[in-house]
Parts: structure tokens; C-alpha cells; sequence
């Protein structure tokens, strides 16, 4: 293809990336730019060229051996909602904008290890970088069919045009806000994009391999197999390479977190913490695809191209033995995708922490203590965009001299294991408080320098002397230090070798150093607040312990330096009445330092941010007893917070209880109240009817005497019914209050039972009403024969009440039932209606329908019984199950 | 003759009623229940009623919200006779327009003396 068409062709893509970008920030409350999906395709920067063409060359030559890297972040995302949600808190309270500034902050806000943090990530992403420009170089050359020609000078090579065009790019639309820990949506709009593109285009090109140049994934499963070293390239080959895989799947771990791309796509770009609930699904989904085709592509690749070719390249050299120019170049432009994403994203990141971690707090502070906010944020930006140039000009230059002789897959391992010297800090910083910044120092050189030692001087050593005896021979020709086999333990790869010992070492010394000595009470505040973060989330300000003397107008001039009078009055407006501070007051509080620290540190780093506050305020050490004394009562006050919320939450309980109680106490109330009513009224009646007739009787002289005594009948008829009320009222209340005494003994219930029937026998026969016992059987219960004698009379009475004359029949079962006797009473009436059954033991109550004209009785008849049997231990019920007259059941145990 | 009705479910009470209205030349009418009132009602049209509150089935407020309610009885008088004497009780009757509220136990001399000053 020709080069200057393609030339033209990258350049109108460049063009479209610049109108994205341009757009997205313009429209940057849209919610094409603000959305989930943005965010998790950012996410996808991690799938470099290294993915797009790396992968197709590892699978190649040593099979599935390529997924490890991508199931690192899988296993990890699960524990983002924890662990990533921990560190996106902790970033926007502290308005952090780098990995480097989050791990210098964790360590107390230390200038040196955030410097440090930043070489070992220029260390990590610049080869990285290099590598990327690599594969742009390479796929050019390969599609504009220039193997051949070697570029002479820089100037002659389109890979460094495009390197200055990314650049520029990066430094456009990277450095729009001094303040660093801004999202900037126009780059991340365009990664999203590039995401897609890069993911569409690979899985296009594997369905032509796949589906076009092959039958389908069994065809070339089919013809691969018949290769010699098919064997060896799809087995998982014993313990050794278990290890492998193992130590690389920890290393993609790591680099999912720490790598500075991803920490800055993942955390510093984050607009809501709810959009991981989606990443943690989608994102792998995302990996998944990208990786269906790999082992097809390979497989395939190696099947029909032979020669002497980088294997990385099959996915474009694939459709360019077909002739298919259309094909290729959309690969080329889906790698390409992938480089631009990578490039500059890290290049972004790793610019933010060359200016705010690096070159600000160590030379450039002065300067901005003099300056004006224009100028000063002129130097910021100029600081960051001088970074950007020279972080992409290094890279190039690591490429031209070193690149050649390596492959995507090796470059990228070797960043990765770099990049994962700072897990230790990192991870167990977050949730382990002792954790110092000596011992994160410490910890992260001597990993480095084994990493050095172990992977990096021998490829050094190779380019620079052609030979392999360092290697081979071991340093001063000793085996135990031989770099791939460090101290015998030779079945690793180099990568995971080095990964393993330099991982190790950083750990132990780590954690030794961090139990060894305590780090100063700066340390331990930072500690206390990323690890408890949740704790302090909000109290960050209370958190924060400071003690000195500083003038407000100082430090207003310090923040007017760097934001410009305008935003600096606001932010103090903010500040005053968040906290109530008087406008007027001179001295500056804890609060006030920790707040303008925040403030700058989006624009300068936190360590800077720290040293330009110090610069004016004339601070006091504070001892680590104090500070664990500050944390404490941090925490007292949370902990009394919530003992108090237990508290009222308590007493909302309680109250609610005693409404309850009160309620019951109002209803019994009522229900004594009723009760009175009640008896007062059934009392009346007779009285009412005596009383009438009476007056009648002394008013009756001409009465016939017929008529006289069928007064004087009623008078005694309702004197008998006056004294069996207030006889049942009585009893009632006895057994009520408890205060009845049970003669409780062994009784033989049948013989109970036929005294009962004896007792209404006479007024049964006057009725015409069968009563019959129905089984003779000798049943033996414990209770006091008098009372449950009453209750059996009782439920008998009203059995006949509710029968017919002549054809009522009325029957008494008592039955064996384990460890209880129960008696039942039924007869062949009208039966209980169903809405009287729920009430009918209650005192009182008379049904509606019964038969008769008036109900003899008191109505406290079935109430007493209930109360008898309870006393017994036992239970009164109606059988609701039986429709063809009336059926109750009392058990009482023997 | 002046018709009454007496609704109560006490037979020994609406016994000596009876006799003493009857004495007084009243056409007495009984029922024991307010449905049944209704009924006799409905036939006799009386000039007054006596009615229970408590009683089955139909109650007393229920039959004097029957009556009130059917102009045929614009001209009949209704009592209540309840053994329901706390003022609440008393004011509930009386607002549902019953003319009278008499409490058990009662005089009957004085009962009957009232229903007559009642009618005239």
C-alpha cells in the first residue's frame, strides 16, 4: 500500500480523535460523555498493542499462555467493589491525581517517595511506551511493504511524527485544568472510542481467519493438531509452569491496580462510585471477547505463513497474503487504536507525576512562592507539557537503540514486574496502619534493584556485549547468583524469576522495617485515614492533625498564588461556613491547613501542596501520643455517635413498647369498663322485672289470682336468676384473679361424666332431649372433680339450650389421647355460626340465634369453663369441622 | 284507644308492662325483638313505642332509625326504655330522635304516667 496514502489516512484519524476530544470537552455534561460504558471502556486501555498483537505471537509459540494476563484482572474485579471503591474514596477527599501522589500520601504525605514512586513508574512505562511505538512502526512498515528499507535518520521516520503527534494530542487536551485530579472527558471520550474500534476490528479479523480462510474454529483445530510442536503449545506442562502461571497471574493482579494508566482511567478519572458495579461485569465480558480469536489467529498464522516472520504480526500479515489491502488496514488502525489509547493515557499519568511528584516539589517551589496565579499555572501546565514531550521523545529514543531486539510480550512482562514494587506499599499500606514510609522505601528499591539485577542487566548486557555469559555463568561465575536462577531455583521464566525473588524481598523488607520502627505522627495520621477511611469519611478535616501558628492571610496568599483571587474567595467563603469559622478570624486552624492543602494538591501534588503551606505556617511536631490521642477521640466521637443513635434508637423502641402497653392497659381498661357495663346491665334486668312486678302486685287489687301468682312465679323466678348471676360474676372473677385453689386429684372421668348427665337428666327428659355417654371405658385424669363437674354441666346446658325438644340428641366421648383426656360434648342443634365461634368463650357473650325466647343464663357460662380448664393446664376449643349441630372438645392432661 | 308497641326481650318485664297499659286502656302490642317490631309496626301503626336497646338481632337504635325514617310513622312516638344510663348512652338516643329516654329499673305508675303526658 502506498505510504503516503496511509500517511493521509492516519493523519484524517487524528484528525477525528482531536474533533472527539473537542467535542466531549465541549459537551462535557452530556450524557454521551458522562456514562458507565465511558468509564468501563476506558478501562480497556489496558488491551495495548501488547494485547492486539502480543498475544497472537506468545499463543503461537507457547500456547494459552497469553490469558494469564488478562486473568489477573478478572480474578481481580470482583474485589473492586471493596478494594477499588477504598481507593476512589480516599482519592477524591484527598483530591489525588497520580498512584504516586496516593502512595506518598498514604506515608505521610513523603516527597521522596513519591519522586520515588514516579522513576520506578517512568522506569516501568517508558520501554512500555517504546514498545508501543514499536508495533506502530512495525505494522506500517509491514503494510506499506517497506521491510526493507531502514530508516536513516529521525526526520525519515513516520514513527516519530506520529510520536509529536500524540504528543501534541495529550499535551492539548491533558493539561486544559491546572488541577490535575480534574476528569478530563475529551481524552477519555476518545479512549472509549478507541476501545470499541480496536475490539471491533480484532474480532472482525478473527472471523476471517477463522470463518474465510479457514472451515471454522474445527478446521483449524483439525490442521493445527497435525503440527509437530502442536503438543507442546496447548498442554499446561506440569509443576514448573503451574508456577508460571500462577506468579503471572499475580503480576496481571497487581498491574490492573498500579499500573499508572490504569490507576488514572480506574481512580483519578472516576466520576461515580457506582460505575464499578458495572465495570465489575462488563469488563471481563470485554477481555473475553478480545481474546476468543487469539489462539485461532495463531494457530492459523502458523499454518499458512511460513518464513521468517515476527508471529506478533499474523492478524495483519494473515489478510495481507489474501490480498485483502481493506482488511489490513483496519487491523492497522485497530492496533494503532490500541498504541494511541496507551500512549496517551500513560504518557497523561505519568506527566501528571514527573510535574507534581518530581519537578515541583523539588525545584520549582520558590519560583511559585514569588509568582502570580497566571503565571503560576502557566508553569504548571508548561511543566506538565514539557513532561509530556520529553516522556514520548525518551520513549522513542529507548526504541530506536533498544527495542529491536525484543518482543511486545517480554517488554510488556518486564514493566509489569517493575510496576509491581509498589503493590506491597500499596496493598497492605491500605489496610494495615503500620505500615511506614521508611519501610515502603526501603521495600520498593531493594525490589527494584532485584528486578535490575534479575531481568534487566541481562538484557542490558546482551544488547550492550552480544554474549549470554552473565547469564550462563552467574555474577563472578557464581551459580547461586546467576540472574535467571537466582539461588537454585531455576523452573521459573526469567520474568516470573525475577518477579517472585524481587516481590519477596520488597514484602519481607516491607513489613519488617514497618514493625521495626514506627513511622512519625505524620505517617501514623495518614495511616489511621486511608485505613480507616470509612471511619473518617466524615470527619476527613477532624482526622487531620496539625499544630501551630499560621496567619489566614498567609495561606490566602499562598492559595491566590495558584488559583487566582476569585476561586480562593470562594473556596474560603466554602470553608467558613462549612465550619462556621468567623470571616474575620486571623489564625489558621487544623482545618483550614488540611483544606488548602486539598485545594493545591490537584494542581501541585500533595507533597508540594505541603511544603507551600509549611513555607508559611510555623508548624509544631506533634507527638505520636497526641496524634493516637486525636485519632481516639476521632473515633470516641464516632463511637459515642453511634452509641447514641443505639441510644435513641433504644428509646424509639421503648416508646414504642410502652405505646403498646399503654394501648393493651387503655384496652383492658375498656374492657373492665365493659365488663362492668355488662353486669350492671344483666343485674338490672331482673331487678327491673322484680321490681315491675311488684308495683303491679300493690296496685293489683282487682287481679285474678291466676294472674297475681304468675307474678309472684317471675318475682322468684328472677330473685334464683339475680343469685346465679352474681354467684357466676363471683366465680368468674375468683378463677380470673387466680385466686382459686384446685383440689386437684386422680379421678376416674367416666364416673365424672355420668354424674354430669345425672344432674340435667331431669330437665332433659321435660325437654324430650336424649343425653347419652357414649364409651364406658375407664379413663383416669388428674383434676378437681367439682369444677370440671361444672364445666361438663355447663356445656351440657347449653347443648340442651341450642337443641330441639324430642329430637335433640345430645352425646358425651371421653377419649385417650397420649398424655391427655379429652372429653367431647356434641349435639344435633342449629350448631355455632361461624362468627360467633371466635367469641364465644368470652364473658357475656350470647349468640344471636339461638332458639329460644329468652337465654336462661348468665353468659358468663362458657367463659367460666374456659377459665377452668386453663386452670387445669388444658384446652377448650369448638370443632369447627362439625356442621350437623354443635361439637366442643376440652382436654385436660391425666 | 291509644295504640303501644312494646319492644323488649324480657318476657316477665314486658309482662307487668303490659298488664299496667292494658289497665290504662291501651291497645298493647309486643315484640321481642326489632325485627319483629317492624313487622307489628308496619301492621298496627301504634301511636307509641317503648323500645329495648339491647336486644337480638335487631337493635333498638337500629328499629328507631327504621321508624324515623318511614314517613307512615311521622305521628308515632318512640321511647326508649334501656337499662343504659351513662349520659353518652342517654344523648345517642336521644339525638337519633327518639322522644323519650327512660331508664331500667323504672316505676311503672310513672312510666305509664309519662307515656300518657307523652301523647297528650
Amino acid at each position: 500500500m502506498n505510504n503516503y496514502l496511509l500517511i493521509s489516512i492516519i493523519i484524517g484519524y487524528l484528525a477525528c480523535l482531536f474533533f472527539i476530544a473537542f467535542w466531549a470537552e465541549k459537551n462535557a455534561k452530556s450524557k454521551w460523555v458522562n456514562n458507565p460504558y465511558i468509564y468501563v471502556l476506558s478501562l480497556a486501555v489496558y488491551c495495548s498493542a501488547w494485547t492486539y498483537y502480543g498475544s497472537v505471537g506468545i499463543a503461537s509459540q507457547s500456547g494459552i499462555s497469553f490469558l494469564t494476563i488478562y486473568l489477573g484482572p478478572v480474578i481481580s474485579l470482583p474485589l473492586w467493589i471493596l478494594v477499588m471503591r477504598k481507593i476512589i474514596r480516599i482519592s477524591k477527599q484527598h483530591k489525588i491525581s497520580s498512584i504516586a501522589d496516593f502512595i506518598s500520601l498514604r506515608y505521610g504525605n513523603n516527597r521522596f517517595l513519591g519522586a520515588l514512586v514516579t522513576i520506578i513508574c517512568v522506569f516501568a512505562i517508558v520501554p512500555y511506551i517504546s514498545l508501543q511505538l514499536k508495533a506502530i512502526s512495525e505494522t506500517f512498515e509491514i503494510i506499506t511493504d517497506e521491510t526493507s528499507y531502514v530508516s536513516t535518520s529521525v526526520l525519515d521516520d513516520s514513527t516519530f511524527y506520529i510520536a509529536v503527534l500524540l504528543a501534541i494530542f495529550v499535551a492539548f487536551f491533558g493539561t486544559q485544568a491546572t488541577d490535575a485530579s480534574q476528569r478530563r472527558k475529551g481524552i477519555m471520550t476518545t479512549v472509549a472510542v478507541e476501545s470499541i474500534l480496536k475490539l471491533v476490528f480484532f474480532l472482525i479479523a478473527g472471523i476471517y481467519v477463522t470463518f474465510f480462510l479457514f472451515d471454522g474454529t474445527g478446521d483449524i483445530y483439525q490442521q493445527a493438531s497435525q503440527l509437530e510442536n502442536f503438543k507442546t503449545i496447548t498442554s499446561f506442562n506440569g509443576l514448573d509452569s503451574g508456577f508460571n502461571w500462577m506468579f503471572t497471574i499475580m503480576l496481571s493482579f497487581f498491574a490492573i491496580f498500579l499500573l499508572p494508566r490504569q490507576f488514572h482511567v480506574a481512580v483519578v478519572e472516576n466520576d461515580r462510585e457506582k460505575y464499578l458495579k458495572k465495570a465489575i461485569w462488563l469488563f471481563p465480558l470485554y477481555l473475553l471477547l478480545f481474546n476468543i480469536f487469539v489462539i485461532f489467529i495463531a494457530w492459523g498464522g502458523n499454518l499458512s505463513i511460513t518464513g521468517d516472520v515476527n508471529q506478533d504480526y499474523y492478524t495483519l500479515l494473515l489478510p495481507l497474503q489474501n490480498n485483502n489491502i481493506a482488511l489490513a488496514v483496519l487491523v492497522f488502525f485497530g492496533g494503532f487504536s490500541a498504541v494511541i489509547s496507551m500512549v496517551v493515557i500513560s504518557t497523561l499519568a505519568l506527566s501528571t507525576m514527573v510535574s507534581n511528584n518530581l519537578v515541583i516539589p523539588y525545584g520549582f517551589l520558590d519560583k511559585f512562592i514569588k509568582g502570580n496565579p497566571e503565571k503560576n499555572a502557566s508553569y504548571i501546565k508548561s511543566i506538565r507539557r514539557i513532561s509530556i514531550f520529553f516522556l514520548i521523545i525518551i520513549a522513542y529514543f529507548f526504541y530506536i537503540n533498544f527495542s529491536y531486539e525484543l518482543s511486545l510480550f517480554s517488554i510488556g512482562l518486564i514493566s509489569f514486574v517493575v510496576i509491581a514494587q509498589l503493590a506491597p506499599s500499596f496493598f497492605i499500606g491500605l489496610f494495615w496502619n503500620r505500615g511506614s514510609a521508611r519501610a515502603a522505601k526501603t521495600g520498593m528499591i531493594i525490589g527494584v534493584l532485584i528486578v535490575t539485577y534479575t531481568l534487566i542487566l541481562p538484557l542490558i548486557l546482551n544488547v550492550l556485549t552480544g554474549n549470554n555469559t552473565f547469564v550462563e555463568e552467574g555474577l563472578f561465575g557464581i551459580a547461586l547468583l546467576k540472574p535467571y536462577q537466582l539461588l537454585g531455583i531455576d523452573f521459573l521464566s526469567p520474568e516470573t524469576h525475577s518477579f517472585f525473588w524481587s516481590i519477596f524481598f520488597n514484602t519481607f523488607s516491607f513489613l519488617i522495617f514497618s514493625l521495626l520502627a514506627r513511622g512519625n505522627y505524620r505517617e501514623r495520621n495518614y495511616a489511621e485515614m486511608f485505613v480507616n477511611s470509612s471511619n473518617y469519611a466524615n470527619l476527613q478535616d477532624g482526622a487531620y492533625i496539625w499544630k501551630g501558628e499560621a496567619y489566614v492571610s498567609d495561606i490566602r496568599d499562598v492559595l491566590n498564588r495558584f488559583l487566582g483571587e476569585k476561586r480562593t474567595e470562594r473556596a474560603l467563603t466554602i470553608f467558613n461556613v462549612k465550619y462556621s469559622v468567623p470571616k474575620d478570624e486571623e489564625m489558621a486552624d487544623a482545618r483550614l491547613i488540611n483544606f488548602s492543602e486539598k485545594l493545591l494538591t490537584g494542581s501541585i501534588g500533595s507533597a508540594s501542596a505541603r511544603i507551600l503551606i509549611s513555607s508559611v505556617a510555623k508548624e509544631q511536631p506533634v507527638s505520636l501520643l497526641e496524634v493516637l490521642k486525636i485519632l481516639e477521640e476521632s473515633k470516641e466521637t464516632i463511637a459515642v455517635n453511634k452509641a447514641l443513635k443505639e441510644k435513641s434508637n433504644e428509646l424509639t423502641k421503648l416508646t414504642e413498647q410502652l405505646k403498646t402497653a399503654n394501648n393493651e392497659l387503655l384496652e383492658q381498661d375498656r374492657f373492665k369498663d365493659d365488663f362492668l357495663d355488662t353486669v350492671a346491665h344483666e343485674l338490672k334486668t331482673p331487678i327491673t322485672s322484680i321490681k315491675a312486678a311488684s308495683e303491679v302486685l300493690t296496685d293489683g287489687e282487682e287481679m285474678p289470682d291466676e294472674l297475681k301468682s304468675k307474678f309472684l312465679d317471675n318475682i322468684v323466678a328472677d330473685a334464683d336468676r339475680l343469685v346465679s348471676l352474681i354467684d357466676d360474676i363471683l366465680d368468674f372473677e375468683k378463677l380470673s384473679g387466680g385466686r382459686e385453689q384446685l383440689e386437684i386429684q386422680p379421678n376416674p372421668m367416666d364416673s365424672t361424666i355420668k354424674k354430669a348427665i345425672l344432674g340435667v337428666h331431669q330437665i332433659a327428659q321435660r325437654k324430650g332431649v336424649k343425653v347419652e355417654f357414649l364409651n364406658n371405658s375407664k379413663l383416669s385424669a388428674s383434676y378437681d372433680e367439682d369444677r370440671i363437674l361444672q364445666v361438663l354441666t355447663n356445656l351440657l346446658s347449653n347443648a340442651l339450650k341450642y337443641t330441639d325438644s324430642d329430637t335433640g340428641i345430645i352425646t358425651v366421648a371421653a377419649q385417650d389421647k397420649k398424655d391427655q383426656v379429652e372429653v367431647v360434648v356434641t349435639d344435633n342443634g342449629k350448631g355455632i355460626p361461624k362468627e360467633d365461634i371466635k367469641y364465644i368463650f368470652d364473658k357475656f357473650y350470647q349468640s344471636r340465634h339461638q332458639n329460644i325466647k329468652k337465654p336462661v343464663g348468665s353468659g358468663l357460662g362458657l367463659a367460666i369453663s374456659k377459665k377452668i380448664i386453663e386452670s387445669h393446664h388444658g384446652k377448650i376449643w369448638i370443632d369447627k369441622t362439625y356442621k350437623t349441630g354443635a361439637r366442643v372438645v376440652f382436654a385436660i392432661p391425666k | 284507644m291509644k295504640k303501644i308497641l312494646i319492644v323488649d326481650d324480657e318476657p316477665n318485664i314486658v309482662m307487668s308492662l303490659e298488664y299496667s297499659f292494658k289497665k290504662k286502656n291501651f291497645e298493647v302490642y309486643i315484640a321481642r325483638d326489632g325485627s319483629e317490631a317492624l313487622q307489628i309496626a308496619e301492621e298496627k301503626v301504634p301511636d307509641i313505642v317503648l323500645l329495648d336497646i339491647m336486644m337480638p338481632n335487631v337493635d333498638g337504635y337500629e328499629t328507631l332509625k327504621h321508624i324515623k325514617n318511614n314517613d307512615k310513622f311521622k305521628n308515632t312516638k318512640v321511647v326508649f326504655l334501656s337499662a343504659k344510663n351513662k349520659a353518652a348512652d342517654i344523648e345517642k338516643g336521644l339525638q337519633l330522635g327518639a322522644d323519650k329516654y327512660l331508664t331500667k329499673p323504672f316505676s311503672v305508675k310513672k312510666l305509664v304516667s309519662e307515656i300518657n303526658e307523652l301523647l297528650n
